[in-house]
């Protein structure tokens, strides 16, 4: 027979048992009766010969193998009926859990999606990138196009090299011109990643070169958008920066490099001065090991090389290293700390929930020991209640983790949605066996954890006490539990509430911080100029004119200027400067943040002129080179900031001297919580109409405008559109965004930190006082008739009331104490984790323990006074 | 009477089933042998018999069904598989293997004493 035949017919066997015991008693019965004994006698010498039936047939159950599965079906079933009985507790228990298996899982989900499964390419394990190091700048991913190519040609380690760089542009035909984002590719890209494409064909070594047929690769959001997913599309033309290319492949959905595109062109192709520069970093580079190849045996190979192309040329690559690191950790970057952190204190979340239902089923577990005590003089072996007590609370667990999951597909999504900028990879996230394999072990686990103490305790005790006592009477030992269980939920509370305090803290201080320029009424965006004019230095220079009289006459438009980099937006350019005539060593060069800008920047941003002038019209390309830097870098360079006339050297702008006429405030470029940590902190300007021709051009295609309005900066936005589509038509404005937006954005996460620590601790707050009003209320219910007898023998209200508040205090100020010492460690990882922390400080630790005492003392003070309104009589005469 | 002592660890399996060993046998049917058979000397306790019986029937040693007894009553009978008289065997020769090699400790230390 199988076992799950004898699982079954669980029913016919119990029949059998009793048969044959029954068969047994009756022969023996009668033997003894034919060998003279009275049938009473018989009976009784038969029975004793065989001893207790009940204990009889329990190990006959037990010497059977599915012995464990029966029970363990009895005890679900016995669990649930348990449960149907006290719908209130059962609600309560599985609400919790899942509100805290839910959360876990959440975490879970975005955890296992992000950091832990293997990226959506083939092989993907073989998948690295490679950075270039320098003391200066430390890892980066800039690479120069030259490097790029003697890599490709040295590389053993590396089977596949692909490089990639930002080249979006203007699309003008067919259709309305439009900006569109996208990436120069080198051909081998597709081949490196391992993706087909979806139509069509990746680019040819012969177009990746200059001068090859102009060809463009573009997505499937585009082909979808502008051709309708008509294959058709594959051999059309496409005019791209006023360039007609003929449609060779659709990338498949859902490709992706850093971040979605429309448009993929070969990086070959590309004809500026940067890309045969060694000293322009501008390349990412994605390649893949050679099978078999190790991530340290590639590291062994780019040492040599970075060594060997250093000896080559000194002047841009003395001591420049390269390294080589899985691509999936690139991808995901930041957030892994963030995620487990958040993670961690889920967890924490998780623990009070735990702490809840076992201190509910201890209650419940002291309150049936007679139950238990009388099961365990029947016959019932101590182990065989333990189960069964566990199975109880798994049942409990595996509930609230059911229930959990209906959260946690409710909840990811929005938890994605509201996570600041965008997560990486976050297309990918979704639940899977993984996250359900996760929730079902956390259930159980928890279930476990929960259940362990209350099973533990209860076939603990003497019997004879137990059955003779009852539930009345409550051990010290059970009281101490109680005690332990309260003390815990108040310690995970103070961690989370101080941590939550902590953010709002940083929030408040970095939110207060001057950011350096008056943020209220300016609109910022990128300008794309029509491709046609971008060719020609003069007549960049002619439309750039005409857009700004142009954007001047725009009504609600006070001031405007032009800019290459605006403050706490994406994208930088850092420069290496230096105040003598000869250059430094490179390792001691000092570098700041260069802007070009047009001469009413200053107004427009609102930044303070402290010394000389701001750059006027007459600043020209053959009138002398002049800069205007912060008050950081004067007193950098020159030690004081009263610094007018002094001069500067920066090869890459000029390579004469640099007249310093005016010096600026500083402005929090690196966003008001990041600034401070920023490696630059210096900031220099340069005006734009000193660009030199040759680099015209490629300035001309960074450039965006910031305007000063005298009403809501976007309302101008349309009026600015229509009027700037330039000559041709196909002028357009892209990434519009306002200044206030800009910096509401760099605090963005801080705030979502402290929305979510915000949560957790409401949640974590609720929950603990929950268990504490829980676990009061029952230590005074088991104190009922001592009440009583205090009462009787003179005690008046407010002594009992003083003496439960008492008792909950000296438990709170325990919870305090060590919740603290908890609080103090999770500051330490805030502040390595989050730009701007505030270390902690007496007053927010006084100021969140004193919520949480308040809370708590409130939460104690209902039994208190239940306590005191006891009726001596009646309570002594329950004892 | 003489004094009765426990029976050894383990023996009651082998004693079962060699008694069912000798042909289909009921459970009291086996209690009553193993009291003739040790005449008195050794105490088996019935309640364990029927534990022991089902575990031997869960290891596939035993096959019980149910038969008429002479005197017409339904009775569950055990008999002996395959596998369970090979456990026989086997068990009975590390018996008297273990107990001839204790007599023989037994005598010598006797021997040495004299």
């Amino acid at each position: 027979m199988n076992w799950w035949r004898r699982l079954l017919r669980r029913n016919e066997m119990e029949e059998q048992i009793e048969r044959e015991l029954r068969f047994h008693l009756d022969q023996h019965i009668s033997d003894l009766i034919a060998r003279g004994l009275s049938p009473e006698q018989a009976r009784r010498e038969a029975r004793l010969a065989l001893g207790g039936p009940q204990q009889v047939k329990e190990q006959c159950r037990d010497a059977r193998g599915t012995r464990w599965l029966e029970d363990l079906w009895q005890d679900a079933r016995y669990a649930l009926r348990m449960l149907r009985q006290g719908p209130s507790f059962a609600a309560v228990a599985v609400l919790t859990l899942a509100l805290g298996i839910g959360a876990t899982s959440v975490m879970f989900t975005v955890i296992n999606s992000v950091l832990l499964k293997p990226l959506a390419y083939p092989d993907s394990e073989r998948l690295v990138t490679v950075h270039v190091q320098t003391e200066r700048l430390g890892s980066t991913w800039g690479f120069s196009y030259p490097d790029f190519l003697d890599l490709r040609r040295y590389s053993h380690a590396l089977e596949r090299l692909g490089a990639w760089t930002y080249g979006g542009g203007t699309v003008s035909q067919p259709g309305e011109p439009e900006y569109v984002d996208g990436r120069q590719i080198s051909s081998e890209l597709f081949s490196v990643l391992g993706v087909p494409l979806l139509k069509g064909r990746a680019f040819l070594p012969q177009e990746d070169r200059p001068g090859g047929t102009p060809a463009i690769i573009i997505s499937y959001g585009f082909w979808q958008r502008r051709f309708g997913g008509n294959p058709e599309a594959i051999g059309a033309s496409l005019v791209f920066e006023g360039k007609p290319c003929t449609i060779v492949g659709v990338a498949p959905a859902g490709f992706l490099l850093d971040g979605e595109v429309d448009v993929l062109t070969p990086l070959g192709q590309n004809t500026e001065v940067r890309m045969r520069n060694r000293a322009a970093r501008f390349i990412h580079l994605v390649a893949r090991l050679r099978p078999g190849a190790t991530v340290t045996e590639a590291q062994a190979e780019l040492a040599l090389i970075s060594a060997r192309l250093a000896k080559q040329y000194p002047e841009s690559n003395a001591n420049l290293g390269m390294t080589a690191g899985p691509l999936r950790q690139e991808l995901v970057g930041d957030v892994r700390p963030t995620l487990w952190m958040l993670l961690g204190s889920v967890s924490m979340l998780l623990l009070i929930a735990c702490v809840n239902v076992a201190s509910l089923l201890l209650a419940r577990a002291v309150s049936r020991q007679r139950e238990l005590a009388m099961r365990l003089a029947l016959g019932a072996g101590r182990s065989r209640l333990v189960r069964q007590c566990l199975t109880e609370s798994a049942v409990l667990g595996l509930s609230g983790g059911l229930a959990s999951l209906l959260l946690a597909v409710l909840a990811t999504r929005r938890f994605v949605a509201l996570w600041p900028g965008s997560l990486p990879r976050a297309g990918e996230i979704h639940l899977d066996w993984r996250v359900l394999l996760f929730a079902l072990a956390v259930s159980l686990a928890t279930g476990i954890l929960f259940g362990l103490a209350p099973a533990l305790r209860a076939p603990h005790r003497e019997l004879e006490p137990a059955l003779r006592a009852g539930a009345r009477t409550i051990s010290a030992g059970s009281r101490n539990l109680h005690s332990a269980f309260v003390i815990s939920e108040i310690a995970l509370a103070v961690v989370l509430l101080v941590s939550a305090g902590l953010l709002g803290r940083t929030l408040l201080h970095l939110s207060s911080l001057d950011p350096g320029l008056n943020v209220k009424n300016v609109l910022t965006a990128h300008v794309a100029l029509s491709p046609s004019v971008l060719t020609n230095p003069a007549q960049a220079r002619a439309a750039w004119e005409d857009f700004l009289n142009r954007a001047r006459h725009v009504p609600g438009i006070r001031d405007v200027a032009l800019t290459d980099i605006v403050p706490m937006r994406v994208g930088e350019n850092v420069l290496p400067y230096w105040t003598t005539p000869a250059p430094p060593p490179p390792n001691a060069t000092p570098v700041t943040l260069a802007s070009t800008v047009t001469p009413d920047y200053l107004r427009v941003m609102g930044i303070k002129l402290l010394h000389g002038r701001f750059f006027n019209d007459h600043d020209r390309l053959n009138s002398t080179a002049v800069v205007v830097i912060d008050e950081n870098l004067a007193r950098h360079a020159f030690g004081q900031t009263d610094v007018v006339g002094r001069q500067l050297w920066s090869r890459f702008l000029d390579p004469g001297p640099l007249a310093v006429i005016g010096v600026v405030g500083h402005v929090r470029h690196w966003g008001l919580a990041d600034d401070d940590r920023s490696r630059v902190q210096d900031q220099l300007y340069y005006p734009f109409s000193q660009v030199p021709d040759h680099l015209m051009s490629l300035f001309s295609s960074f450039m965006s405008v910031a305007v000063r309005t005298d009403i809501a900066p976007l309302s101008v936005v349309e009026a600015l559109r229509r009027e700037e589509r330039g000559a041709n038509g196909d002028q357009t404005l892209y990434e519009v965004r306002s200044m206030e937006e800009l910096v509401s954005a760099s605090l963005a996460r801080q705030r979502f930190l402290l929305l979510l620590f915000g949560v957790f601790a409401g949640l974590a707050l609720a929950l603990a006082c929950i268990g504490i009003y829980g676990v009061l209320s029952y230590l005074t219910s088991q104190r009922v008739p001592e009440m009583g007898l205090r009462m009787a023998l003179g005690a008046k209200r407010g002594d009992v009331v003083r003496l439960v508040l008492r008792q909950s205090l000296a438990l709170i100020f325990a919870g305090i104490f060590s919740g603290a010492l908890g609080a103090f460690a999770a500051s330490r990882i805030l502040l390595k984790l989050v730009p701007g922390m505030h270390p902690l400080e007496p007053a927010t630790l006084l100021v969140m323990t004193s919520v949480l005492l308040i809370a708590a003392l409130s939460a104690s003070f209902l039994p208190a006074r239940r306590a005191s309104r006891v009726d001596p009589a009646s309570a002594l005469r329950q004892e | 009477m003489p004094e009765k002592s426990d029976l050894p660890q383990g023996t009651l399996d082998l004693l079962i089933l060699k008694i069912a060993a000798l042909g289909p046998v009921h459970g009291y049917g086996i209690a009553q042998r193993l009291q003739q058979i040790s005449r008195d000397v050794v105490q088996v306790p019935q309640g364990s018999l029927y534990p022991a019986l089902h575990r031997l029937e869960n290891r596939g040693l035993l096959i019980a069904d149910w038969k008429e007894t002479e005197t017409g009553r339904e009775a569950k009978f055990y008999r002996l598989t395959r596998k369970g008289r090979a456990q026989l065997e086997a068990e009975a020769a590390t018996w008297k293997r273990l107990s001839e090699a204790i007599g023989l400790i037994l005598r010598t230390s006797e021997g040495g004493a004299q």
